[in-house]
């Protein structure tokens, strides 16, 4: 096995109620697709309302690229259609039946297709948008020449999800998965595991890529910093990156003919009675796994992980590329002094806060601020846990001043928002810098195409 | 608190848009936010935040400069009991002092904050903690008899001239706090140096002039100078909170600990003073050339600059490699100036001022080289 690369920058913020090892099934009620969780698609619609679907069945299209189709993960009917403001499609909400009616699209080995039929039966089946480009973060363009592929096999964010635990007995899908993903491209695919603890068979023994191995904090478990170690993107290359649990769906692809819409999601925070992994539908909603397991404080719903998730409402739906919910308390209160108190039950990364003393506590973080919005002033503590060669003020600077030149020069392409979030929790200035990154990236995705 | 908490809420309709006193929005939204951290929650991004603000890292550097300032109350008392040949007990020194002292401080901070008021009111910002920092330092860096009016007006000065010109905390390009010691220093220069301001009352015919006064009249040998235990502890004439060497390490440990202040600056600051002292030593052409090198970080405003105003991190360079090169820089001007000018016995503050300006220079040449580096990666790519 190849060396190991440890990603020294970093941190890792430990938090209470992190899911239990068991899994409970769960069937999924309602589940919707939201276009807005697919960066740069502009959704045109296939169905309507008091449609019946099948598994497979494409629901919208990407009207810029016609051959990106976004299928029915279950059998049902479209039970609503749900629009925003200037009639922006924002959710297609479907009614889920028991009989699981599937589309068939074909039993193959991917071993002995080539590249067109793989990407075909991907774009069909509507699996294809689960793979995403960096940089932009958007659905791969099926004629592009990624330089690499990349897994990443374990999640070291606040209350990630274990994928040593989701993917277990799932090895023959996993490598199915693997096995069409090699022949998109011409260069490898990485598989890239924790030197610790990683121990799961199903990754350890992919076959066909090449397996790296990781050690260090939070966000060593991330595709960003793996890339930047590996194989950093330069100006004009594109990389692709899916997610394990959505290689093994793409397996399933393949080995069953149908549409597999299965995801284990872990269930996380301190405001869920019994943080636990579930195993349902992608796009499952909230309130069908979360009912009567949840405190009855004030509370936040994130699809996915308290430093990148999105907030959703308790009647809303699981994003398109999420394997986690965590939910968290509120922070409405205000605190007395709470800037200059001891403040023991806040984390900090500094030590002006008392955090440092208990390294082992996990903390219940809320939601709230901890202050107000400054102007940059502390320097030098982004570049401590930013596992990048980048100089992460000057580009977050340059994003802000809408100069393409400069972003280039310090490397905005081998950056995406999420790389980000860390330095946004320890901003002292509370600046929203995956949002500045975010905004950066789409007007630079519009200015040069 | 809870009362408290009521009444807030309850007078703060008053002064939201719309309300009896809106003008006074920024104003009641500084003492809201002082006694409360808002119920303010996140919108984007990460759902939870450190729990460590700019009010408490600011508020930090305050702790840490506490030291200076007491041991500075009880050394004006010192000086002056010293200077009218009178024994005093430490509580008489230090209350002789602290009389003398907190009329700067109160009038730097009232002076300084209704500036910075008027500012955030006028912008519809919310007030910024950064001149908690500057209002502090003012008082330590300069003479303790320097008449109360123009320690106002340096503040305004440095206040507006030095930053809310440039936008408020954060976009300024010098050290706030330096600037109004400047202003001061070529406005009045009668009041900022010679042997005459160090001591709060000082009898006619006595002299009080601090160690590098002595130096710059020196001519051909070394004048009679404290000795190093004597600089390092402060018992010497000089700015309020700069003579002690001791209460500065002391503020020091706090900064570096909490990483408030950059070790990278601080070190680099001693590391040239030190090495442009020895530099001296080689050349000894004159008396002041064969001053220890060491002398030259514990006289003056040395230590105290490389300290708390070296470290600014608004002013200072942004890169950790630019940090060694802005200290270092800064130590090695401030001896150069010292030595070589004889217009100017402090060459801190300018050493200072000067690399202020200097630092996103040196931040353009470091950031240079990681562009330079992604290029090069490229065309490895493109070969």
């Amino acid at each position: 096995m190849s060396t190991i690369t440890t990603i020294k920058k970093g941190l890792d913020i430990k938090l209470v109620g992190e899911a239990e090892k068991t899994i409970t099934e769960v069937l999924a009620k309602r589940i919707a697709l939201k276009p807005t969780d697919f960066t740069g698609v502009f959704p045109k619609l296939l169905v309507k309302e008091g449609d019946k679907v099948k598994a497979g069945t494409p629901i919208f299209f990407d009207k810029y690229r016609d051959n990106i189709v976004f299928t029915s993960p279950v059998s049902g009917e479209v039970s609503e259609i749900k629009r925003g403001a200037k009639r922006k499609l924002l959710e297609i909400i479907i009614t889920a039946d028991s009989k699981s009616e599937s589309l068939d699209f074909g039993v193959a080995d991917p071993t002995k297709l080539n590249k067109e039929s793989v990407t075909e039966k991907l774009l069909k089946s509507g699996l294809w948008s689960m793979i995403k480009q960096r940089p932009y973060s958007v659905i791969a363009n099926p004629e592009a020449q990624p330089k690499a592929i990349f897994i990443s096999g374990f999640d070291n964010a606040p209350l990630g999800p274990d994928y040593d635990f989701i993917l277990h007995g799932k090895g023959e899908a996993f490598q199915a998965g693997l096995d069409a993903l090699t022949k998109l491209t011409e260069g490898k695919v990485n598989v890239n595991i924790h030197s610790d603890l990683t121990k799961t068979k199903v990754l350890l023994n992919s076959k066909n890529v090449q397996v790296n191995e990781f050690k260090g904090k939070y966000p060593s478990g991330m595709v960003g910093p793996q890339i930047a170690a590996l194989n950093p993107i330069n100006k004009g290359e594109v990389v692709w990156v899916v997610n394990p649990q959505d290689v093994i769906n793409i397996g399933q692809l393949f080995l069953t003919g149908k549409v597999c819409s299965e995801k284990i999601i872990a269930i996380t925070g301190s405001e869920v009675l019994k943080p636990r992994y579930i195993k349902t539908s992608s796009g499952v909603c909230l309130h069908d796994i979360l009912q009567d397991n949840i405190s009855d404080v004030e509370k936040r719903f994130v699809s996915g992980n308290p430093l990148t998730g999105s907030q959703v409402e308790l009647t809303g739906f699981l994003g398109a590329y999420d394997h986690q919910i965590t939910v968290l308390p509120e922070g409405t209160d205000q605190r007395f002094l709470g800037w200059i108190m001891p403040n023991t039950d806040q984390f900090s990364y500094y030590k002006s806060m008392f955090s440092w003393l208990t390294p082992n506590k996990k903390y219940k973080l809320d939601t709230n601020m901890k202050g107000g919005e400054r102007a940059f002033v502390v320097t030098g503590k982004f570049e401590e846990v930013f596992p990048f060669d980048i100089y992460p003020m000057q580009l977050i600077k340059a994003v802000m001043a809408e100069d393409i030149d400069m972003m280039e020069q310090l490397g905005i392409y081998e950056v995406e928002a999420e790389d980000f979030a860390l330095l946004e929790f320890i901003s002292t200035s509370k600046i929203e810098i995956q949002s500045i990154i975010h905004d950066g990236l789409e007007f630079l995705r519009k200015e040069m195409s | 608190m809870k009362a408290l908490q009521k009444f807030m809420d309850k007078v703060r309709p008053n002064f939201q848009k719309g309300g009896k006193y809106q003008y006074l929005h920024s104003t009641f939204d500084a003492f809201d936010t002082f006694l409360f951290v808002p119920g303010h929650v996140t919108k984007k991004g990460s759902h939870i935040r450190d729990g460590v603000d700019l009010k408490r890292t600011m508020f930090l550097v305050v702790i840490a400069a506490m030291p200076a300032l007491l041991f500075g109350m009880w050394n004006v008392g010192y000086q002056h009991f010293l200077n009218i040949n009178e024994t005093a007990t430490f509580m008489e020194t230090f209350f002789y002092g602290f009389l003398k002292v907190l009329p700067l401080v109160i009038v730097s901070y009232v002076v300084g904050l209704g500036v910075e008021f008027i500012f955030a009111q006028m912008r519809g910002h919310e007030v910024n903690e950064g001149y908690l920092v500057s209002g502090f330092l003012i008082p330590l860096i300069i003479p303790v008899s320097t008449p109360l009016w123009m320690v106002g007006l340096a503040t305004i000065f440095a206040v507006i001239i030095g930053k809310e010109v440039f936008g408020g905390t954060g976009m300024n390009i010098v050290n706030p706090a330096l600037l109004a010691r400047a202003f001061l220093f070529f406005a009045y220069p009668s009041q900022m140096s010679g042997d005459k301001v160090w001591i709060a009352e000082q009898v006619d015919g006595t002299t009080g002039a601090t160690p590098l006064g002595h130096l710059l009249t020196a001519t051909d040998k070394l004048p009679e100078l404290p000795s190093v235990m004597e600089s390092f502890i402060g018992t010497i004439p000089g700015s309020v909170g700069e003579t002690s060497t001791l209460a500065i390490l002391i503020g020091a440990v706090i900064l570096l600990f909490t990483g408030i202040a950059s070790w990278r600056v601080m070190f680099s600051v001693f590391a040239g003073g030190y090495l442009m002292g020895l530099v001296f030593n080689l050349i000894g052409a004159n008396a002041y050339m064969t001053l220890p090198a060491h002398m030259h970080l514990l006289i003056g405003g040395f230590a105290f600059g490389a300290v708390f105003m070296a470290t600014d991190p608004v002013s200072a360079a942004q890169t950790n490699r630019g940090k060694y090169i802005y200290g270092f820089l800064i130590g090695l001007m401030a001896v150069l100036i010292r030595v070589v000018n004889p217009a100017y016995p402090e060459g801190m503050m300018l050493a200072i001022l000067l690399l202020n300006v200097f630092a996103p220079l040196i931040d353009h040449y470091v950031v240079a080289g990681n562009i330079k580096r992604r290029l090069n990666r490229m065309k490895k790519i493109a070969a």
